[in-house]
């Protein structure tokens, strides 16, 4: 496909010849032309393979099959129907809220703890104790697979957490896991949004006599409900997309989240496309809405995290 | 609350950095928990089993009893290296893959960033359709691309009347999955300039443009020397997502035929047809070791930053 054309948005051009007008942002006319023109294009080229498969996932397959994909026609919800049996997607979205939901407030929960005191107190530790987590973050999953496949394979749980009775297969690991990896990035983000609370709140807040723990609780935690709700979508979006994980720690079929689900359906789908396409349309839909409804936390937690300020 | 609040003046109120007040034990203990808590976590499930592949990489393992673990020495790295036909091919996909992300996706990504940045008309439209991709994962990327990809019904092929293969054929398909990665690569390196690029002065850019420089000139004399921290970290996100890639030919053929990657040697080892712990853990490593370059150099970034800013 045409992802690779370059866009043309800086055509060298005569300096601009009246400096008195137009503004420093805004580009001149001949230019804002072609940039929203290629702009345009890019966009739609970018949309396309989402329109196309909700396209497709509408059409049924023997009027495909008969007029070919270019054409329009052949209306029908089957597909949906059946890539919600066949893919037994009634369960694996629960699955993955199971594993979503935890993690995500695990993940909260513990880098807001140590965001805490690496904002509030300067002790000698903490760069150490960020990069401890922030360098978690940004390893291989893969260079830690095999100790810990093979530690969870060994290590019980209670039925009520596994049905198979250990760690493999369980909701539990995939919480964990994901918790570990992720709060990395979450106390670092959080860790700097902390740091521009004034620290005269605090001091005022113990000679009022509050102890570390309600200043953390009701007067950290409040203040920084913003980032929290940044980082609580990004995550979200996160942890449902993960698929290492759930790929090798996972091979109960009952147990699948949605994404590692894909890896069966592959073989079941990938004989008819529309079926791939109704599909990647119901795996898309819960992140999609999410990304709709909370557009300004996603941008502002991925914005929070790569730059300062 | 049983702090003891008689004493603290008011001018160790005014400077923020000074010897802590001594705390009560409970609040202690309660920091030390809030630290020792995740940190155990992390400690656990990613410290850890690093160190244990590192020691296991040079061992013999089937995984099953322990007892059976059998030192090699360095066997597994000169296997690896000699006579393991995937891992070369592997090293070269990783590079390829590398090479291909910064070229394309990443380049365009910022063009777009600095395209979008300027009061355009539409400019949040535009930003959505780049970075809608992003929320999907790589896997489900992968299957989407399916209806483009497939030998019989997939539009490339109707549109152009061949019958190729795209995700088959050993010859084309790292290509066919880089396009995919590219798609979902370009919006997210796209984000991170335009945050980036929401820090750049306006007025450095108002006083180029009252000298009289264009907008490449603009671009490369000051626009991209200020970015230099951003440059920094998308160069270490670039590097490090493409030693973690995984997903996308996972699902296509499990990194196999024209597909390997080491991220997917090493789980083949693990929960393919043998699982030899020994040898996956010294792929393993070796991924580790070539990240953890990368990781040193984002880390000091930054905390740069970090004593920049006190």
């Amino acid at each position: 496909m045409s992802t690779n054309t370059a866009p043309a948005p800086v055509e060298p051009e005569t300096p601009p010849t009246n400096k008195h007008a137009g503004g420093t942002g805004v580009l001149n006319r001949k230019r804002g032309t072609i940039a929203t023109v290629v702009m345009a294009v890019l966009a739609f080229v970018w949309l396309f393979p989402l329109l196309w498969a909700v396209y497709n996932s509408f059409r049924d397959y023997s009027y495909t099959q008969a007029n070919g994909y270019l054409s329009f026609g052949g209306w029908t919800l089957g597909n949906y129907e059946e890539a919600w049996t066949r893919g037994q997607f009634s369960r694996t979205l629960l699955n993955s809220l199971y594993i979503t939901v935890p993690a995500v407030l695990l993940t909260l929960f513990l880098s807001s703890l140590v965001a805490f005191v690496l904002a509030r107190f300067s002790y000698r530790f903490n760069l150490t104790l960020l990069g401890v987590f922030l360098a978690a973050n940004l390893l291989p999953p893969q260079a830690l697979l095999i100790p810990v496949f093979r530690m969870f394979r060994d290590i019980p749980l209670p039925s009520f957490l596994s049905d198979t009775g250990t760690m493999l297969n369980s909701f539990t690991a995939l919480v964990l896991v994901n918790t570990a990896f992720q709060m990395g990035f979450c106390a670092f983000v959080l860790s700097n949004y902390m740091k521009t609370i004034p620290h005269d709140i605090y001091e005022s807040a113990e000679l009022d006599g509050a102890s570390v723990w309600r200043q953390y609780w009701q007067l950290t935690m409040p203040l920084v409900r913003p980032a929290l709700a940044a980082l609580a979508t990004l995550q979200t979006t996160w942890i449902y997309n993960e698929f290492f994980w759930a790929t090798v720690l996972i091979s109960r079929g009952d147990k699948f989240p949605v994404t590692s689900a894909l890896n069966n359906l592959r073989g079941q789908f990938f004989a008819d496309t529309n079926l791939v396409a109704a599909g990647s349309v119901i795996v898309a839909l819960p992140v999609i809405i999410v990304f709709f409804v909370l557009q300004k936390q996603f941008v502002s937690g991925l914005t929070l995290g790569s730059t300062k300020g | 609350m049983s702090v003891d609040t008689a004493q603290p003046t008011k001018d160790d109120a005014r400077t923020t950095r000074r010897k802590p007040r001594r705390r009560s034990t409970k609040d202690r203990l309660v920091i030390a928990t809030m630290i020792a808590v995740p940190t155990a976590l992390v400690v656990w499930l990613v410290w850890l089993p690093a160190l244990a592949s590192v020691g296991l990489s040079f061992t013999r393992w089937n995984g099953f009893r322990l007892e059976n673990i059998e030192w090699v020495g360095t066997q597994n790295y000169r296997d690896i290296t000699t006579i393991y036909p995937p891992f070369w091919p592997a090293i070269q996909h990783n590079l390829i893959w590398l090479v291909f992300l910064f070229v394309f996706p990443t380049v365009l990504g910022m063009l777009l960033a600095v395209v979008l940045d300027r009061e355009m008309r539409g400019s949040r439209f535009y930003q959505t359709a780049f970075y809608l991709p992003v929320v999907l994962s790589l896997a489900l990327v992968g299957f989407i691309w399916q209806l483009f990809y497939s030998t019989d019904q997939g539009l490339i092929n109707e549109v152009f009347g061949t019958r190729i293969d795209w995700y088959g054929d050993p010859d084309i398909n790292l290509w066919a999955v880089l396009v995919a990665t590219a798609w979902r690569h370009t919006g997210y390196i796209m984000l991170i300039y335009l945050a980036g690029l929401k820090g750049v002065d306006g007025s450095l850019r108002e006083a180029a443009a009252v000298d009289g420089a264009n907008e490449v000139k603009t671009f490369f004399n000051i626009i991209f020397p200020v970015m230099r921290p951003i440059n920094l970290i998308v160069l270490v996100i670039v590097v490090i997502e493409s030693l973690r890639a995984f997903d996308l030919v996972w699902i296509v053929n499990k990194g196999r035929n024209g597909l390997e990657l080491i991220s997917a040697l090493v789980s083949q080892n693990v929960i393919g047809e043998a699982t030899r712990f020994g040898f996956g853990s010294a792929l393993a490593v070796i991924m580790m070791v070539i990240s953890s370059v990368f990781i040193t150099v984002y880390l000091r970034i930054v905390f740069t930053q970090d004593q920049e800013e006190k």
